[in-house]
């Protein structure tokens, strides 16, 4: 049986840092990016040491209030 | 694996909707708004209802919904909007007029116009966003503040000598013969983004089908007026929130 993947696009310009896809992330993949901000001044989140181990549930997406979150996901043939 | 050789279009299964523009939000960072934009933004896609669709703004923090969601808008005086929206759907029966209010629009200026548009029975959906505090001017009290909550109004916490009982507008709405489909939901959990958005699809749907009004309040959170960070703020709203507002249909005769 496949296994599946997924995989995160984090829009950093426009995430806020709220951290709310953090805590809906089950496998722990998003984390907030270390002492830094963006263009707005906000610190922001990014797929962290964990980002092989995203499943592509789409949490993160759909708790993020502003729509910074890409995601994608494929049934891997092995 | 690569990771870049799974982010493809053919493996896209969430983005930022398409009738959700580019603008960057004036919102806190993890406000409600955010999500329940998306998910209007979601449902109106969904029914292909994109040219079709005519949204009225409140005044409050979603005062500029307009800027970021690409369907028509009119902005309405404060408390106004189920006036306004009324106006729009006697006009053009076979569009999808709402409101989109928060709660001292709604609960409080606009108490009237909103119990007298659900009561005729108006085809257009309120959606509420009851936060219970006055987010934009600063964190005020508002009609929904819970009793003992601090606010800058009432820093000692709402007492209810002083300053009166929490105001359960979906629960009036309810008794209300003009309403077909009331429903209070939240945003905290992936699930009940979910569930909100059924709610939503809906209240459209009904308003669409000229079942009559409907009202979907949406338990937020204010993390700036509530002083808390968006995690924490979603640990309150379940904690403190949802035990005096509960979630869960209150009303529901549109056999849809």
């Amino acid at each position: 049986m496949g296994k599946i993947k997924g995989a995160i696009v984090v829009d950093t310009d426009r995430c806020k840092g709220c951290g709310l896809c953090v805590v809906a992330c089950l496998q722990d993949v998003i984390v907030m990016a270390d002492k830094k901000v963006n263009v707005h001044g906000y610190p922001y989140v990014e797929p962290g040491s964990n980002a092989d181990r995203c499943i592509g549930c789409s949490a993160c997406g759909i708790v993020c209030p502003d729509g910074c979150i890409t995601v994608y996901r494929k049934r891997m043939e092995d | 694996m690569n990771q870049n050789n799974i982010i493809s279009p053919e493996n896209l299964v969430y983005a930022k909707p398409e009738l959700m523009n580019d603008t960057p939000m004036h919102y806190c960072a993890g406000c409600s708004h955010g999500v329940v934009h998306k998910l209007v933004a979601e449902v109106v896609s969904d029914m292909g209802l994109e040219e079709k669709t005519v949204g009225v703004c409140p005044v409050g923090c979603a005062v500029f919904a307009y800027r970021y969601l690409d369907v028509d808008w009119q902005e309405a005086a404060h408390g106004r909007a189920p006036a306004v929206a009324t106006a729009i759907k006697r006009v053009w029966p076979d569009r999808l007029v709402f409101t989109y209010q928060g709660d001292g629009d709604l609960a409080c200026i606009g108490t009237a116009e909103t119990i007298h548009a659900l009561n005729r029975g108006e085809n257009i959906t309120i959606i509420f966003i009851n936060n219970a505090i006055y987010g934009m001017t600063g964190g005020q009290m508002a009609p929904t503040t819970l009793l003992g909550q601090k606010t800058s109004t009432c820093p000692y916490g709402r007492d209810p000598e002083l300053h009166g009982y929490p105001l359960k507008m979906t629960e009036i709405a309810a008794q209300l013969d003009g309403t077909c489909y009331v429903t209070r939901q939240s945003v905290d959990t992936v699930a009940s983004v979910r569930a909100a958005k059924k709610a939503i699809r809906k209240a459209f749907e009904s308003s669409m089908a000229g079942k009559g009004s409907s009202l979907v309040e949406i338990v937020s959170t204010c993390s700036s007026g509530w002083k808390l960070t968006p995690v924490k703020a979603n640990e309150w709203l379940r904690e403190h929130m949802l035990a005096y507002y509960p979630k869960g249909d209150l009303k529901d005769t549109t056999d849809l």
